[in-house]
């Protein structure tokens, strides 16, 4: 009975989100409508670290690099084929095959935890730097010049599907981004509840039991490790249709750190918490960036150690621990509840208590 | 003699770790159904060479077969998926997931999805975790914890069954149970066990092997090894004396 009220929650809380995007760019002026459109991109991003940290337990540096390199296949496609429907399909299959081959080096190589961070930093910065090496019409694939350190300007946006001269308005971009990450959202939860999702949960507990059980570990991280290279450049190429423009300050260290404040504010082993976490954070950030009184670096900092500190958790698990406390009766739910959604940080915590 | 090809086979079986020599030249055969104990002093090598094999070491050198099939030197999980399944000395559990997600983990593998319900569910009653299905295993008492691990085991359906300690930190009524089911399980599989407690040994054994300073010191019925002066004083004449 309680998976029954469970899932009817779901169910209220997905339709609920899905009016509020229909109804959003009706309530609030065009400015924030855009700001939104950002944030939920950015949040395609946070899901896609959120995966593969959370529920993978591989932290990886490089989500930005799957993220840039969706972003410049998204322009450079665009650029050529002038109708941004092939161009999504690319931002989602080249990082995809990128994260194939430098995951089948990492994990079928057996490289440890600290080095697999130390790769994917590595590689996002060596991605940085070739991109910023490419200025001169030397360096131009088909019809998009890569434009070195200045990026690609005049990206075409995002257009109905198949109809190159229908582009969309920015409430339209604002659909489609927001539904994006609803989708993102949904496809990771389902996947999750599937058995294909458990296994991966259970080799991030446990490697070697996971293997002593037949199961393949190295298989089982590289298949999630190239779905979070696929939606991270998704999030990539959603980034570009917002801004129109890229450059390789997408590959920047600042953002590979700003995801992993976004997850630890928001909840590790949780979806919505990482979500929430970058919308949260996001907002900080540019409300101080348009006040100049603070460094938003600084900000950041100090939001991250108060929350190492203060919540360790993040504040999806808090707050829903808070409730659990308040609302005692269902306790099998509780436990169901901590059963699915926070493996990795409740659980650990007590065993560490032991 | 030869035309029988015995279950498990190891030849030669030697692993070094730097100047240490945790397996020297070990020769091992276990037939189908057997239940074998193996017995010895820490560091006697039992450990180890139950890691070379289920894959988690590459032995040095030697040869182990499975049924006739090479497995030395192959991968944890391509041995696993042959049918060898090891409960570690250490227990080796998913600790942020539910009991029952534990055991269905190892059920699954196997099992249609329509009979894994009952399959977890025979395990569960099995190990009499049945009231703690739905509890986080890192919740657990350590003696419980011992019990899913074996519930794993026993749920992915071995040719042959590895147990390294299954009855350390029970109760003694606890280790009387694991002796049963061992017991139990040996009607159809065939079934390694270390252990230190002579009581279950007893309660358990037909034949034992005692290993002694990685090389294997004696194989035999128990009660000729328990009654051999050599095996007294590595092994037992120590536990005695404490």
């Amino acid at each position: 009975m309680p998976v029954r009220f469970r899932f009817a929650a779901q169910a209220v809380a997905v339709v609920l989100a899905i009016i509020a995007i229909a109804l959003i760019p009706g309530m609030i002026e065009l400015f924030a409508v855009m700001q939104l459109t950002l944030f939920a991109a950015m949040a395609v991003l946070a899901l896609s670290l959120a995966f593969i940290w959370g529920f993978g337990g591989i932290l990886s540096f490089g989500q930005t690099a799957f993220f840039g390199l969706g972003g410049y296949a998204y322009a450079v496609a665009a650029i050529n084929f002038q109708d941004s429907t092939p161009a999504i399909l690319l931002a989602i299959v080249v990082p995809s095959l990128f994260a194939a081959l430098l995951g089948y080096f990492i994990f079928f190589g057996r490289i440890s935890d600290v080095y697999l961070g130390v790769i994917t930093l590595t590689v996002t910065l060596i991605l940085f730097n070739c991109l910023n090496s490419t200025s001169g019409d030397g360096y131009r694939i088909g019809k998009a010049l890569l434009g070195g350190f200045n990026g690609i300007p005049s990206v075409p946006t995002f257009n109905v599907p198949f109809y190159p001269a229908e582009v969309l308005s920015p409430e339209q971009s604002w659909w489609t981004t927001a539904a994006a990450l609803l989708a993102v959202f949904l496809l990771l939860r389902l996947l999750l509840a599937l058995p294909a999702g458990r296994v991966i949960v259970a080799v991030r507990e446990n490697e070697v039991r996971a293997s002593l059980l037949g199961y393949d570990p190295r298989l089982v991280k590289l298949l999630t490790f190239i779905l979070s290279g696929g939606i991270a450049g998704l999030a990539g190429a959603l980034y570009v249709n917002w801004g129109a423009f890229v450059s390789p300050t997408i590959f920047s260290l600042s953002l590979s750190a700003e995801i992993i404040i976004w997850i630890t504010v928001g909840g590790l082993g949780t979806l919505l918490g990482p979500i929430v976490g970058c919308v949260l954070i996001e907002y900080i950030v540019a409300y101080i960036g348009s006040q100049q009184a603070l460094n938003s670096n600084l900000v950041l900092g100090a939001v991250l150690i108060v929350f190492v500190l203060l919540l360790p958790k993040g504040l999806v698990p808090t707050a829903r621990d808070l409730l659990m406390r308040l609302v005692p009766a269902p306790k099998s739910k509780a436990q169901l509840a901590d059963a699915q959604a926070l493996p990795s940080a409740a659980p650990s915590h007590l065993a560490g208590a032991e | 003699m030869a035309s029988l090809v015995p279950l498990l086979k190891a030849e030669h079986l030697t692993m070094r770790f730097g100047g240490v020599v945790a397996n020297d030249d070990i020769t091992f055969t276990l037939e189908e159904m057997e239940l074998r104990c193996l017995i010895g002093p820490n560091g006697a090598g039992k450990s180890t060479f139950f890691k070379t094999l289920t894959g988690q070491l590459v032995p040095t050198s030697g040869e182990i077969a499975f049924r006739g099939q090479p497995i030395a030197g192959k991968l944890s999980h391509e041995i696993a998926r042959m049918g060898i399944g090891i409960k570690t000395q250490v227990p080796n559990v998913f600790n942020g997931l539910s009991v029952r997600e534990n055991i269905w983990l190892a059920v699954r593998r196997k099992a249609t999805p329509r009979a894994q319900r009952p399959a977890v569910d025979a395990v569960l009653e099995m190990t009499r975790l049945t009231d703690h299905a739905d509890r986080i295993v890192a919740t657990l008492a350590h003696g419980q914890r011992q019990w899913v691990e074996i519930g794993m085991v026993l749920a992915a359906e071995p040719e042959l069954i590895l147990l390294d300690e299954p009855a350390a930190g029970m109760t003694d009524e606890e280790t009387f149970h694991t002796a049963a089911i061992i017991r139990e399980i040996n009607q159809t599989r065939a079934i390694i066990v270390v252990e230190h407690d002579m009581e279950f040994i007893k309660q358990i054994a037909k034949k034992v092997t005692v290993f002694h300073q990685g090389r294997v010191l004696v194989e035999d019925t128990v009660a000729k090894v328990l009654a051999d002066q050599r095996v007294r004083d590595v092994y037992l004449g120590k536990k005695v004396a404490a």
